[in-house]
């Protein structure tokens, strides 16, 4: 191996990969019952993390920069003055194995420009999988990106490697992609999610009846939005993810703030700042609508085009729904206290296991760990001392925002801090 | 007044719960329970060394498991790890309230010792957890992959299973340099070791005499790896800390090349 060639290939090719938000290897059921390298059958493991505050558990690369496109907020856009660079298979799979045996990683997310067309891209990320499964006995992640375009056979054969495969829609609205990537059309996003959606339906089928049915993409598929690049409301972020959960059975959705990679008029200048707390708010609505039993439209709708950025979505549901509130914690159903801002779901299970031995009072309550400061508005339990009977939600905000300024003015992470 | 019981153990947990045995049977009144150094005499209260029993040690687990969930057992078991002083006092008072009850309350958090126990179990579980994740192996000239580390908490025995079932191919050893013992994977089983090492190797770098001449190589270029999948417009360093607690990063490759 020429490692310093590789360090080069290296620096230019997970540079160009980390907008890509990405990163979990959680979900798959990849036993080593080969007495092979790697096991993947349980939650992922973030290995480390960048002084950006991100996870790192994958190796996360492109096996190229080269692109014949042209996507305004992609660096490795054609017409972007950069250095090119390329691996060869057999180096990725060299690097993955040697930083998958040092306990570096958990394994791969492949993703690439596009060579020549989407289909000999494909091809060639397949090959990596392909490689490290059959040669080296590999049964650590990996999550191949999905060339959109690629065709259904390649697609096919993608799954049988990969353990998660994304197709990154970027752009939400269907005019903010006929702006930005004028080369690609929203079908070809479609095309592939809807062929791995019924290629995972097919093989759970099938598996019930046909022991050997060969494993097809375990973890799922996902897909990543970016945030504040074309102008869209959280609204619309928010409607295209519920669309994708709900149609193409998505695991994740991602949200990426816009960090501005080109001088172009059509998008936000180059020295606007990344909407990190946007980011993070989009997070938490996604939390809400996949643990918490919300529905999209009680958190975003006509009246509500974005999220509010002072207090967490769960918080502002609340209190625009004072009427339902407070609830008695020992009596309310598990539904109810899950949507008591300040309460999250370790809280919710730890209420509901300790009710049933005695009445809870405010100061069980804060044992227990959760939120006081945001919870004990909306709450009554075991003890006599209420709290400000009925203030209206505008003096609550502010209430709540003064006792909890540290907390909230500074959560900039991507980091959840959840509820 | 009645007699207060100071009782001391040889720190393993099957003489922990020896200790628990002796305490029923024997219907004492404790007050502390010492792994054996740290004894001393005091004016009303009596001392016994309790002598470790696997028998008596299985009957108090085996009516332990019976009145408790799975979740507790762990519990039971992740806050014995800790080796937080005087956290034996904590687990006696909950098992006394586990045995003494007819319906299971090792998830009653509003028991102070059972809530004591969650606690620590807790954070022995995250930093099982972490070591899970921030073990970094080096290759030796032997090809055995090394790592050392030096835990809070006595970590190994948990991590023990995790390891084995992802690094099945590959011989490997975990040294805990704080406790002076480690772990080690033969391909075959999972053996603990203690070993005479030498201070050179250390917890990162790749001295010649033990390491393959690869190693120092992927080392950097994991270090480039990292450097390179920063995004420097969302800097976070106080997140960063946060999830990169500075004690830990003498274990880390690309904190500490
Ligand atoms: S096709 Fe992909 S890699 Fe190429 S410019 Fe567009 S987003 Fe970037």
């Amino acid at each position: 191996m020429d490692y310093e060639r590789i360090k080069e290939k290296l620096s230019i090719l997970a540079d160009a990969a980390k907008y890509d938000v990405s990163c979990s290897s959680s979900g798959s059921k990849r036993k080593n019952t080969t007495k092979g390298l790697g096991d993947s059958s349980g939650m992922g493991i973030c290995h480390s993390y960048t002084e950006d505050g991100r996870c790192v558990s994958l190796l996360k690369i492109l096996l190229t920069n080269h692109c014949i496109f042209d996507c305004a907020y992609c660096v490795t856009r054609k017409s972007n003055d950069i250095k090119r660079a390329a691996f060869k298979v057999q180096e990725v799979v060299d690097l993955t194995i040697h930083f998958y045996r040092r306990n570096y990683i958990e394994g791969l997310f492949l993703s690439s420009g596009i060579f020549k067309d989407a289909d000999y891209t494909m091809e060639r990320l397949i090959q990596v999988a392909k490689k490290l499964r059959l040669e080296e006995n590999f049964n650590g992640y990996i999550h191949l990106k999905s060339i959109p375009g690629a065709s259904d056979e390649l697609m096919r054969e993608a799954g049988l490697y990969a353990d998660r495969l994304s197709v990154n829609i970027e752009i939400p609205t269907k005019s903010g992609l006929k702006l930005l990537a004028p080369d690609k059309k929203h079908e070809d996003f479609i095309k592939p999610m809807e062929k791995v959606k019924n290629e995972i339906i097919q093989y759970k089928q099938e598996s019930l009846f046909i022991k050997s049915t060969p494993k097809y993409a375990p973890a799922g598929q996902s897909t990543q939005m970016i945030v504040g690049a074309s102008g869209e409301s959280d609204r619309d972020i928010m409607y295209s993810a519920n669309f994708f959960y709900k149609k193409y059975n998505m695991k994740r959705v991602y949200y990426s703030g816009y960090v501005p990679v080109a001088e172009d008029p059509r998008l936000p200048a180059l020295n606007s700042k990344v909407p990190l707390l946007r980011e993070n708010r989009l997070y938490q609505t996604d939390w809400l609508l996949r643990f918490y039993g919300f529905d999209i439209r009680e958190l975003l709708n006509e009246q509500n085009l974005n999220l509010d950025l002072e207090v967490d979505p769960k918080l502002s549901w609340a209190l625009r729904n004072r009427h339902l509130f407070p609830v008695n914690i020992n009596r309310v159903e598990k539904q109810l206290l899950l949507r008591i801002p300040g309460i999250g779901l370790k809280s919710v299970n730890k209420i509901v296991q300790a009710r049933k031995f005695r009445k809870l009072n405010w100061e069980h309550l804060s044992k227990i760990g959760i939120a006081m400061n945001r919870a004990k508005y909306f709450i009554t339990c075991d003890s006599r001392e209420f709290e400000v009977k009925e203030p209206s939600s505008e003096y609550l905000k502010n209430v709540i925002l003064k006792t909890s300024s540290g907390k909230f003015r500074k959560e900039t992470g991507t980091q959840l801090s959840l509820f | 007044m009645e007699q207060q019981a100071v009782l001391s153990y040889d720190g393993t947990l099957e003489g922990f719960l020896t200790c628990v045995f002796t305490a029923y049977e024997e219907k004492l009144k404790v007050v502390a329970i010492n792994a054996s150094e740290n004894t001393t005499q005091q004016l009303f209260t009596a001392s016994y060394e309790v002598i470790t029993h696997s028998g008596k040690a299985k009957r108090v687990w085996l009516s332990l498991k019976k009145k408790t969930s799975a979740a507790g057992l762990r519990d039971l078991k992740w806050a014995f790890l800790s080796e937080i002083s005087q956290m034996e006092m904590q687990l006696y008072r909950m098992i006394r309230y586990i045995l003494a009850e007819n319906v299971p309350v090792d998830r009653d958090f509003s028991h102070p010792a059972v809530l004591k126990v969650a606690q620590a179990a807790k954070k022995v579980g995250r930093e099982k957890h972490r070591m899970e994740a921030f073990v970094r192996f080096r290759r030796t000239r032997d090809e055995v992959y090394f790592a050392a580390i030096e835990p809070d908490f006595n970590v190994l025995p948990l991590i023990k299973s995790h390891f084995k079932n992802r690094y099945a191919d590959q011989k490997w050893i975990i040294y805990d340099l704080k406790r002076n013992f480690g772990i080690a994977w033969d391909l075959a089983a999972v053996n603990y070791i203690s070993l005479d090492l030498d201070p050179e190797v250390g917890i990162s770098g790749a001295p010649e005499a033990y390491f393959h001449s690869s190693e120092i190589a992927f080392q950097q270029l994991w270090n480039q790896y990292f450097t390179s999948t920063n995004i420097k417009s969302r800097a976070n360093s106080k997140l960063h800390l946060q999830q990169l607690p500075k004690r830990y990063w003498k274990y880390l490759t690309e904190k500490n090349l």
